[in-house]
């Protein structure tokens, strides 16, 4: 013990002779004295500070009242059927009879909301296994480069113009349908088949983020128990990422169920429950973008659209809410 | 061995789906440029649409597209610069900054004829200033907003905290340490941003139709009195963009060339996205190099 | 605890003329009630180098950031830091300007992304100076006093981030000794460094000592004794002992310091 200590001491003491200044000449640098003045006086930074503060505030309470005046209108406009109008809303959910110029007896919605679900739905479910194969592919089986190729591929199509989607839906789906199934070739089906392309490059690359939170020592430790590819995926990846692909799908389906113009350009516009998928028929936005043009501010049939639209605000705040909902669930 | 099997089946599935949407991938480019691009002739870049008549072109609507999108992005800039700037430098973690972000995620999953047609009641309707030009910014911006508020703060986020410290302890205020300091940090992140947002608004229709409107008026390129209603400047005349002019040709039918003119104006369209994709990483990396010139001795 | 309350102590005092800054009971409160400095009350004085030592998590970041207010928006901090007779713990406290006075280095050299010249000069343009003389001047002064000049005088307008690790990191110590501070806090400033820039950022911190108080935390104890005047060694929280160097570490009153110092030198 006391030879360490005297280690210790000898190395201290050696280090501590080393302290004395090396001789150099200090130049003119030195501290100003201290005005205590200064330091309890606000200064070109303390208004600084509170512009900055000010102005970035502000761009927040804009954004805020931007929201909120849109729900605020949305809303009261919508609102504006049961309320002023006097439509029944039982009957605005559940009537197929959609004819609002003949009076507050033929408000009914039904039709369109079932059309609007039933696109959503469908091509949701038909995008999920492909956006999901095509995001095992990325971040599981393909080299790097490969993947970063389909990975610029996939946010270039994210970002193509729903109007250019709508318009390849109308030369080539259509007509496909046209020649197989008859009539019109219109319909649902058309529909559906837009959106699956639309929403698979948005499912695809959300997807690929899930795959690529889950971490590498998951798949390495699997794989060390000598699990295949298959089986890591299926009982490591899939599950440890479940809850972000289920959001994955929810934002496909909230781009699908907003979707205006290119479901607006296929669907052939017609307020008909739908009885098969190759007829003629309406979604909320598709009728909300044919019609709002036609009808006179204020008037029951512009109300009735209003109506429409709030209904759709709605289904994103339900959308909204069901992603953080499942975020909540997935961190626990 | 069931799991091997298994495996190969799995693999085997997962190369027709990945080979199936490369099918349709592929088909989408290819059916959009190999129609639409020899169609893309500077005739059809120059002149004016035509109203029945097959032969026009897309100049005024080219031009609207452009004017619209420098005008949203002069107005939504500066908006959602400072919403960034706020949540990423100031706003504490409590409940305001939640109910902040989460009227911002509202704002960003609205769908855009939502947005437009709230445009359409405040701005053509309330405001009383019709289809035109500046109501369609405003919508546009509306549109933009949460989706460039996001990109920017998370350009300023990727400034490392140490630069933040760094001003502050020399007695900077943060205003100033952000404005002199992070934001030429943030830059080429905050322009990727605003590229990659820019294409979005480039071909957004939806929110359009309602506020600045279906169709054009004369346009005179030589007047430059954006006061006089012919000028080209003019934000108070309706204006038709590139995105709403396919939906518009498609839905109407008059014109009996619709599907060339719309081939051409997609093909246009989908080459602009593909400028403003690869042109944001690269303006990016290249700034992003730029700035952080380490020139190796 | 009580092993803490047991343990000797010992906290040497300055008469007040010789302080440059002290704290009295200085506590630090993360997320309001996670409390990871206890009644910390420390002189330091004028024109010397002091040197915090202690385990790593044992809280000398937090009390070196309190004195300049840096954990102003991460913590509460109670307790008074008395400076020219001025509590500037107190809410109306120009910080600002008291950072000004009391300049930081840190762990990582955090240059701005600017060239070498810019910054220096880039906080004195935001104070108000133009005087491109003056300014190019005080480049100079700053860069000779903080032993960069030689190495960078032909390169001025080059991006600082070319610069070594050590350069780097005293380019740091030049910007904040443009400011003209009385006071300098160095958190473990050369860590990131490799021995020869090490020695080479030693040198310097010996040649400012005549004209700075600096508070230095590090985690190398042979760094503390080859160039701090006192040491204070800090244990989860609290000041163990605080002395001049050579006392506490070769003769260390309390046997957490020792055990520590001896561990530590090994
Ligand atoms: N910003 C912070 N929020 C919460 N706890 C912190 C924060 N910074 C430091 N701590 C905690 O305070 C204690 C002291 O940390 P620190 O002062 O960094 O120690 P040292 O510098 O001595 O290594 C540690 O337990 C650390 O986890
Ligand atoms: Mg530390």
């Amino acid at each position: 013990m006391s030879e360490k200590n005297d280690d210790l001491k000898k190395v201290v003491n050696q280090a501590l002779a080393e302290q004395k200044v090396p001789h150099v000449k200090l130049d003119k640098m030195k501290p100003s004295t201290v005005d205590i003045d200064k330091l309890t006086k606000p200064s070109k930074e303390t208004h600084q500070e509170y512009w900055g503060k000010g102005l970035t505030f502000l761009a927040i309470i804009l954004i805020i009242l931007l929201v909120v005046s849109i729900i605020g209108f949305v809303g009261e406009h919508g609102l504006a059927t049961f309320f002023s109008d006097h439509v029944n809303i039982i009957h605005f959910l559940t009537s197929t009879n959609w004819d609002p110029t003949q009076g507050e007896n033929h408000v009914g919605a039904l039709a369109m909301i079932v059309t609007s679900f039933l696109v959503t739905l469908i091509s949701a479910l038909i995008a999920a296994p492909f956006a999901i194969a095509v995001a095992l592919f990325m971040t599981e089986y393909s080299s790097k480069r490969s993947a970063k190729f389909l990975q610029s591929v996939t946010e270039l199509l994210v970002g193509i113009p729903s109007v250019v989607y709508g318009f390849l839906g109308l030369t080539i789906i259509v007509p496909t349908i046209r020649n197989v199934f008859g009539g019109t070739g219109f319909g649902i089906l058309a529909a559906t088949l837009v959106l699956f392309v639309m929403v698979l490059p948005t499912i695809t690359s959300l997807t690929v983020d899930a795959l690529k939170a889950v971490p590498t020592e998951l798949r390495n430790s699997s794989a060390a128990l000598g699990a295949t590819r298959w089986q890591t995926i299926y009982h490591v990846i899939l599950r440890a990422s479940t809850s972000r692909i289920l959001t994955a799908i929810i934002f496909g389906m909230a781009r699908a169920f907003g979707e205006a113009l290119a479901v607006q350009m296929v669907i052939g516009n017609a307020v008909l429950m739908p009885y098969n998928l190759v007829s003629p028929s309406a979604t909320l936005t598709s009728q909300l973008t044919s019609q709002m043009g036609n009808t006179v501010m204020g008037t029951l049939p512009n109300n009735a659209l209003w109506s429409l639209a709030l209904l759709l605000l709605l289904m994103s705040l339900l959308f909204n809410f069901l992603v953080h909902l499942i975020g909540k669930k997935g961190k626990k | 061995m069931h799991a091997k099997r298994n495996d190969k089946i799995a693999t085997v599935f997962i190369y027709i789906f990945v080979a199936i949407v490369i099918c349709i991938l592929a088909g989408i480019l290819g059916e959009i440029l190999i129609t639409g691009l020899p169609h893309l002739s500077w005739h059809f870049l120059s002149s004016s649409a035509s109203s029945f008549q097959a032969g026009g072109g897309v100049r005024d609507q080219l031009f609207n597209s452009v004017y619209l999108l420098i005008l949203t992005i002069a107005i939504s800039l500066p908006i959602a610069l400072g919403a960034a700037i706020y949540l990423s430098e100031y706003a504490k973690d409590n409940w305001i900054t939640n109910t902040i972000r989460t009227s911002i995620e509202i704002l960003s999953s609205l769908p855009s004829i939502v947005v437009g047609l709230f445009g359409y009641l405040l701005f053509v309707i309330q405001f009383n200033l019709g289809f035109s030009i500046i109501s369609g910014a405003l919508a546009l911006t509306f549109f933009n907003l949460p989706i460039l508020t996001s990109n920017i703060e998370q350009a300023l986020e990727g400034v490392p905290q140490s630069q933040r410290e760094a001003g502050q302890a020399l007695g900077l205020s943060n205003w100033k340490t952000i404005r002199g300091i992070v934001l030429p940090a943030a830059l080429p992140g905050i322009l990727t941003g605003i590229v990659l947002s820019a294409g979005r608004v480039f071909g957004e229709a939806a929110a359009l139709i309602y506020t600045a409107g279906q169709s054009g008026s004369t346009i005179d390129y030589s007047n430059w009195n954006a006061f006089s209603p012919t000028s080209f400047l003019n934000v108070m005349r309706p204006a038709e963009t590139l995105a709403v002019h396919i939906w518009k040709v498609n839905t109407e039918g008059i014109i009996p060339d619709a599907t060339i003119v719309s081939a051409a104006t997609s093909a246009l369209l989908v080459i602009v996205v593909i400028i403003f994709n690869f042109g944001a990483r690269a303006l990016g990396n290249m700034l992003y190099r730029k700035l952080t010139a380490s020139n190796t001795k | 605890m009580d092993d803490l309350k047991k343990e000797p102590t010992y906290i040497k005092t300055f008469s007040s003329d010789e302080l440059a800054l002290s704290t009295k009971n200085l506590s630090v409160l993360y997320g309001g009630t996670i409390q990871k400095l206890f009644n910390v009350s420390l002189g330091f004085k004028k024109n010397a180098i002091t040197a915090l030592i202690g385990a790593s998590g044992s809280g000398k970041s937090t009390f070196l950031r309190s004195l300049n207010r840096m954990n102003d928006k991460v913590a509460t901090v109670k307790g008074n830091i008395i400076f020219h007779g001025l509590d500037v713990n107190k809410p109306n406290i120009n910080v600002y300007e008291l950072r000004k006075n009391i300049g930081m280095v840190f762990q990582k050299p955090n240059p701005f992304p600017k060239s070498i010249r810019e910054n220096i000069t880039y906080t004195l343009k935001a104070d108000g100076q133009k005087d491109k003389q003056k300014l190019d001047q005080i480049v100079e002064e700053s860069l000779r006093a903080a032993a960069l000049w030689d190495e960078v005088k032909d390169k001025l307008d080059k991006s600082a981030l070319a610069l070594s690790g050590g350069q780097q990191q005293r380019l740091c110590i030049a910007r904040a000794i443009a400011l003209k501070p009385e006071i300098l806090l160095l958190d473990e400033p050369a860590s990131a460094l490799d021995p020869v820039s090490t020695a080479k950022l030693e040198d310097t911190l010996k040649q400012l000592r005549s004209r700075y108080t600096m508070v230095m935390v590090t985690h190398n104890m042979q760094q503390a004794s080859r160039i701090s005047e006192y040491t204070a060694f800090f244990h989860l929280g609290h000041v163990l002992e605080y002395d001049v160097t050579s006392n506490v570490f070769t003769n260390p009153k309390g046997r957490i310091t020792e055990k520590y110092i001896q561990g530590s030198f090994g």
